[in-house]
Formats: structure tokens, sequence, C-alpha cells
């Protein structure tokens, strides 16, 4: 595998752990199975996108990328608690009709960047290669990111929004305002992927009305990947588990690209995904089963 | 225990196979038939699609024919992103890593990644409607200091335009039904305004926001034109026999863009195929290849055209087709 290949992997990668981290805080923390994700994603990157292009300040066509996701993320976790929608089918609402409202945003299928004025365009004039100084800047956006969140959930609030996805009545029970905190958790969430959508526009150089898809199965990847191998009992551990599963997924894929020798190709990826999915859903268990049989061998 | 040494023995033959496999590659790469270094091609395609595919096929056709054999003194890498925007990104990384002589971007998306990530080896793209809209190119005529270049699948409005002077030489006003919601359609028209009046035509629209709108924004135009030319235009389209009918009972020709649409009832349509849009793409490449800067190279739009005519319609709709297009037409509907 080339250093290129090798960096761009660590480069997706860091993206997708902002969908790692956003797919963390509904399906784990708040146990609201979200598929918003995938309509949050494109919107970030199509505001980001029409704003840059009329020459608005990159950084703060990122940041409002941000606050558009988090729009769609209140949307569905309002029609969940407000209207009593089932929480994945009103996902599944908000996911199409971002579609449409995409399309709106950017008035046509797909949005050039190339050449812009993006959060990326001053590393151009950096001494180093782009594809060294690109990563670096995500680091330092994912890093911090990164700090913000485990500050969050080990706050009052953040404690409070753990303890309504681990249990909504006793919550409530306990004087916690379970309602808010499920719109606030999605409007983090969704937020996080919108934020992702955006980074991912501008090194890509566009944003286009098809690439939400499959971003909510990249996302549970990520995050039941890295709980595989970081076992998650801590947030800290967590979070982490969420960067790093991010990061080995994108490393998997470009394996797959880049090693000639088994024969895989870019068409054989999902069946990859999917096989890296089962494998870390069922190697905890495969694990407990191979340590008792061991021990009582042991015992003969 | 038996089991363990089922798996056991399962790894060992795993071991050989891939030994063998390395093996094998090593053989190939020591060649003595390959007397110069092979030229590296790298293609990808943004999605699984008849005309897509069938333009990556023109391609590699036309390299073989310039000369460019795979396996020979061609080495073909080609990736497909199965439609997913992170893997074409990292398809185009995984370019960018192996540094081959010429990168090919199928469609728009697949483009424009290669252009952000393997921005120094020359990119050739193939069916781009709107290179300049994609900020691939400054412009379609001028590409000086540009490393890229390639085939635009707009449909030659131009041309169009004179197939409808020659069909019907009195016209001076030309209808155009298209839906304003759609881009590709509102481009097309924003071209059909530019190139119509170098025709010595002037331009009305009916507008078709849905499919069951075309009936009235066809009637709209009835004896406000001489001729109706319609884009290629998925909701028109939909709605063509809609069109035929207004046009039938008010005797006013129609030419469409596709060419399906003349078996439908248009009198004639001047069209084009992907696979000829990817020998022409191949042609570039080839260029390329054999040391032409790709900023030498102007960007071009599609050059072989298929005419398809409809007599009978022609007839239906009060005019005769010249003889010269029935000999030129590479399809006769009858």
């Amino acid at each position: 595998m080339s250093l290129i290949a090798l960096l761009g992997a660590v480069e997706s990668g860091l993206i997708y752990a902002l969908v790692a981290f956003g797919v963390y805080f509904s399906f784990r923390v708040l146990d609201f199975p979200d598929l918003t994700v995938d309509g949050s994603f494109p919107l970030g990157a199509a505001t980001s996108a029409v704003l840059i292009v009329s020459g608005i300040n990159p950084w703060l066509a990122t940041l409002i990328a941000f606050f558009t996701g988090s729009v769609a993320g209140i949307i569905t976790a309002l029609m969940n608690v407000k209207l009593g929608i089932l929480n994945l089918l009103a996902s599944i609402l908000t996911m199409i009709a971002l579609y449409s409202i995409n399309l709106r945003i950017m008035g046509k299928p797909n949005i050039a960047l190339l050449g812009e004025n993006t959060i990326l365009t001053p590393m151009e004039s950096w001494s180093m290669a782009y594809y060294v100084s690109i990563p670096i800047v995500f680091s330092i956006i994912i890093f911090l990111v990164f700090c913000l969140l485990w500050a969050f959930l080990n706050s009052q609030l953040g404690l409070a929004m753990r303890a309504t996805g681990a249990n909504v009545r006793m919550a409530a029970t306990q004087g916690i305002k379970t309602d808010y905190l499920i719109i606030l958790g999605m409007a983090i969430s969704n937020g996080l992927v919108g934020l992702a959508g955006s980074l991912f526009a501008q090194s890509q150089g566009s944003a286009d009305i098809a690439m939400g898809v499959g971003v909510i199965v990249i996302g549970l990847a990520s995050v039941i990947g890295g709980e595989a191998i970081i076992s998650a009992r801590t947030i800290l551990r967590a979070l982490l588990a969420c960067l790093v599963g991010a990061i080995l997924y994108r490393f998997a894929i470009a394996l797959a690209l880049n090693s000639d020798f088994i024969g895989l190709k870019a068409q054989d990826l999902n069946l990859i995904t999917a096989v890296l999915v089962t494998f870390a859903i069922v190697a905890p268990r495969m694990k407990a089963t191979f340590m008792t049989k061991f021990k009582g061998n042991n015992n003969d | 225990m038996k089991k363990i040494k089922t798996i056991f023995s399962t790894l060992v033959l795993l071991q050989i196979v891939a030994f063998e496999t390395s093996n094998a590659a090593e053989q190939t790469k020591e060649d003595p038939v390959l007397s110069s270094e092979p030229k590296h091609v790298a293609i990808t395609q943004i999605v699984e699609h008849p005309a897509l595919d069938a333009s990556r096929k023109g391609i590699k056709d036309e390299l073989a024919d310039q000369g460019y054999i795979i396996g020979k003194n061609l080495k073909w890498t080609y990736e497909n992103a199965q439609g997913a925007a992170p893997t074409a990104a990292q398809i185009a990384k995984k370019f960018a890593g192996i540094n081959p002589d010429i990168v090919v971007g199928i469609a728009t998306p697949s483009a424009q990644t290669l252009a952000a990530s393997a921005r120094n080896i020359p990119l050739v793209f193939s069916a781009v409607t709107d290179p300049v809209g994609a900020k691939l190119v400054k412009s379609m005529e001028d590409n000086t200091g540009s490393n890229v270049t390639g085939v635009s699948d707009l449909s030659p409005i131009d041309k169009h335009m004179k197939l409808i002077k020659q069909i019907v030489p009195t016209s001076t006003r030309l209808g155009v039904v298209h839906n304003p919601g759609e881009t590709n359609s509102v481009t097309l028209v924003n071209l059909v305004k530019l190139y119509a009046p170098e025709h010595g035509m002037s331009v009305v629209i009916g507008s078709a926001p849905k499919s069951s709108d075309v009936l009235a924004a066809t009637r709209s135009l009835v004896g406000k034109v001489d001729a109706i030319y319609i884009p290629t235009d998925n909701t028109v389209v939909s709605a063509f026999e809609a069109v035929i009918k207004v046009a039938q009972q008010a005797k006013i020709p129609v030419i469409a863009a596709d060419t399906d649409s003349v078996k439908r009832g248009a009198i004639a349509a001047l069209g084009f195929n992907y696979y000829d849009l990817g020998r022409q793409t191949g042609n570039i490449i080839a260029a390329i290849l054999n040391g032409v800067s790709p900023s030498d190279i102007p960007v071009q739009g599609v050059s072989k055209t298929e005419l398809y005519v409809n007599p009978k319609a022609a007839e239906l709709m009060g005019v005769s087709l010249p003889e010269e297009l029935i000999r030129e037409a590479k399809e006769i509907i009858q």
C-alpha cells in the first residue's frame, strides 16, 4: 500500500470518526436507532458547499453545516417524542424528506468545490504535501471534538442523557426531562454527522446528492468494530473505540483496494463490510466461549 | 483435537495458495517479452450503469485499436465505487499512490474526486455533462496550463438547431417544451437560447413542471411557433405522446434530442451512443500516452452522432423530409 493510500485512509477515517461519534450518541447513549444520518451527512455537505461557493468564510460555513445537521436531528426527535412516531420510522421519514431538501438547497445534484476557498485552501501554501497536511488538520479538529464530547458526557447534563438512554422511566422519576435530553442528544448526533459531511465535501472537492448512501452502515460498523477491539467500559474508552473503529474500517477498505494478491476489488466492499461487522459482533462471544472451554479442559 | 488439525491444515493450504499466487505475479513481472515499460491507465467509475459501462468498453476498444493492448504494453487498473462517495474518495487516493501514467474518471463524481486527490497525474474524464460547472476545467475551448481534459456528454445543441433549419427552413420561431425543475434540462434550454438566434430563430418556452402539464404546455405554443424542439428532459419525454398529439393536430414539426423519441412520433433526432463517446475518450488517452500534453487537448463535445428520421411522422406534421437527410440517416423509422 502506498503512503498516499495509507494517509488517505487515515483522512477518511478521521472524517467518519465524527459519524461514529454521532452514531454512538444515538444508538449507544440514547438507545435511539437513527437513520437520519443518511440525510444529514449530505445536508451538511450541501449547506456548506452552497455557502462556500457564495463566498462566505469556509469555517463559518462548516459551523453552519453542524447546525443544519442538528436541525435534522431535532426534527426526528420531535416526531418521536412529541408526535409519538416510532423512533426508527421517524428517522426514515426525515431521511427521505432530506433528499428533496438537499436538492432544493443545492439547486442541482452536484456542487463543485474544486478551486473554491475551503478550510483546506490555506494548507495548499504549506511546504508539505497536501496528502500529509489534510490529515493533520483533520486530526486537530477531531481531537477538539473528542475533548468536547468527553467533557459533555461527564457533565451533569451528559450524565442525565446517559441515564435517559439507559432507562427512560427511571430517569423521568429522578426528575430528568427525558424529552428535552433526547432532542438535545439527537441534535448533537446529527450535528456531528453534518459536520462530517461538510469536511468530506471540502476534502473531496464536491457535494453530491448521492453522497449519503450507506453512511449509517459505515457509522455502525465503526462503532461496533471499535468496541470489539477496545471494550467500551468507560466513556473515554467508548469514544476512543469510535475513533479507532472508524480509522480501522477505512484501513480495511484501503487494504482491500490495494492488495491485489487476494484479488479483492472495490465491488467486494459491501461483502467485506458485512463480514467485518458480523465478526465484530460475534468475536466477543466466541472469545468468552473459548475461554470457558479452555478453563474446563484444564480442570480435567 | 480433530478440529484443531483441520483448522491447521486449512491454514497451511491457504499459505501455499498465497505463496503460489505471489510467485505467479512475480513471474509475469519478469516476463522478457516486455521490452519497454508498459503504460499504466487507472480508470474509475462511480457506479455500474449501462451507459457508463458502454463508455468504458469504448475506451478499452479504442486503446486496443491504437496499439495499447492490456497485458502486453498496457497496464489497466479498474475500480468501481459502487455508488459510494467515500469509496470513490479512497479509490482516488489509491490511484494517487500507485501513480499511473493517466487517471480516467467516468461520470462527474469520479472525475471530481480524482481532480481533488490525484492532482499531479494527467486526468481524462468521460461522460461528464458540464465539465466547466463541475470545475474540472476553466473553459471548454481553452485548456492551457491544465492537466485535465476529456469528453462531455452534453447534447450537441448547435447541431440540433441546424437540423431543425434543414427540416423546416422557413422556421423563425422555435418552441421548446421542458420542465424548469430539471437541472440538466435548464442547462440545455439555456444553450438553445444561445444557439437558436444564430440560426435565425427566436425561442418560445412552454413550461411543464409535471408530466400531466405537458399537453397544456404544448398547446400554449400553437400559433406562436413554426417548429417544436424537445430536449432530453425526463418529464417531457415521459409524456411525449401528448406533444405529438398536439403537434399533429396543429401541423407543427417536432424534432427531438433523443433517438427513442423518433419511434414515438418525432420527425427526427440527432443522438449519440456512449460506446462512441468512450471511443472518443480512448482517442484522447492514446494521444496523451503518445506524449501529447493534456493542456494541448481542449475538452471535446460529442463528435459522432446518429441521425434517426421518421418520414411518416413528417407527413403527419405537414412537412417532407429532405432526401439528403434520409440518405444520411442511420435508421429510418417507418
